[in-house]
């Protein structure tokens, strides 16, 4: 599809059941990006305004150029809503912590919640590997091209992942502090991890990262003693770019701050349905 | 580079629309605080466009300038590049205008 350098728009999303030692197997299913169907869809009744131009008309349409990411979002939070399933967008730069963040929650946590986790990277099934080790039903997306997931690849991620009712399932989205922000996956809660190694003007230097979070995780505060983060600064501009979201700092390497971050997914995860 | 989905989303978006029709023009509004590149955009067009209806049409692009209200010192100015500080330096501001992202218009033959 790319004239520039040949890659394919397509994602490639795959499912990593937790299975038995040895066994390997995998489903898979190349996604065609943001040309995905999912469910029943009902179509809008569209009112075309025609203006003839010549030969040539002009049709007014008026819409959203995300529109059709927004709707695809929307079903899959009453998809969530009806299963009784939490959905969490987590987002960060690459080598913030997510992975190892969600590695020590599997651990910790997957004896008193449900959890599953889908996977966001440009290629390789390195974390999702990592993930299954920690005990958790995987599935990677390898976005290709693209540097953000978006909602038809977590409906068909979703679809495979078949998260029981309360539930909890992390999307671990593309390493990457712009993009990943334009995209409603259909989440109920977006989290921003903000490791302290990469210095504490981000929240000004990635405003709409911040602006929409509902909760930043300081990560790797472990560190502080070794790099030069203001953390009071830190704070001080996360709380003015999004005002109503809440700060925690935790370290995934010491365990510290952890349990507030776990009192968090608890308050917020729906009672397993009947 | 979220521009190239970006920009795959307003082919979707027309070609689900109009399936049977020939583009020839594409009006885009992108607002300078959209987070979106409108030169990003253009340099993804004719690569997205290859093969599909809108193939050869022309992109015209409505870039809006941001607009905000500063809460600390109750201004109203123009952001100077996509992120909104105030020239005070407070980042505590409503933005008004600046975050389109809409297909206004298309032309067909």
């Amino acid at each position: 599809m790319c004239a520039t350098c040949g890659c394919s728009g397509t994602a490639v999303v795959r499912l990593f059941p937790v299975a038995p030692a040895g066994a390997t197997g995998t489903r898979q299913h190349a996604h065609p990006h943001a040309n995905h169907e999912h469910g029943q869809h009902e179509h809008q009744i569209h009112h075309h305004d025609y203006s003839l131009q010549g030969d040539e008309r002009t049709i007014q349409l008026e819409q959203k150029v995300l529109a059709k990411n927004d709707r695809l979002a929307e079903q899959n939070r009453d998809w969530l809503r009806e299963r009784g399933v939490l959905a969490i967008n987590l987002m960060s730069s690459p080598g913030a912590g997510k992975t190892t963040l969600l590695e020590r929650t599997a651990r910790e946590m997957g004896s008193k919640m449900a959890i599953s986790v889908i996977e966001g990277d440009q290629a390789a099934m390195l974390d999702a590997e990592r993930i299954r080790s920690s005990g958790c039903h995987v599935v990677q997306i390898n976005t290709g091209a693209g540097c953000h997931l978006d909602a038809a690849m977590v409906a068909e991620g979703l679809r495979l992942l078949d998260p029981p009712g309360g539930s909890v399932v992390m999307i671990e989205n593309v390493g990457n502090l712009v993009c990943p922000a334009l995209f409603d996956l259909g989440e109920q809660a977006r989290v921003v991890l903000a490791s302290v190694t990469e210095g504490d003007d981000k929240p000004r230097k990635y405003p709409y990262m911040f602006r929409r979070a509902d909760l930043v995780l300081v990560s790797k505060t472990d560190l502080l003693p070794y790099v030069d983060f203001d953390s009071k600064r830190h704070a001080a501009d996360v709380r003015k770019t999004a005002p109503d979201a809440l700060m925690l700092q935790v370290s995934a390497a010491t365990g510290a701050g952890m349990n507030e971050w776990y009192a968090w997914l608890r308050r917020r995860t729906p009672a397993p349905q009947e | 580079m979220h521009e190239l989905a970006i920009t795959e989303s307003v082919v979707d978006a027309v070609t689900e629309r109009l399936p049977d029709a020939r583009v020839t023009c594409v009006r885009l509004e992108i607002g300078a605080l959209s987070g979106v590149v409108a030169d990003s955009v253009r340099f993804c067009f004719d690569l997205v466009t290859e093969g599909t209806n809108l193939e050869g049409a022309r992109l015209e692009i409505t870039e809006v300038a941001g607009r905000c209200h500063c809460k600390v010192c109750s201004c109203d100015f123009e952001p100077d590049g996509p992120i909104a500080i105030c020239p005070c330096g407070s980042i505590e501001i409503n933005v008004m205008a600046g975050e389109e992202l809409k297909i206004q218009s298309v032309q067909v033959a």
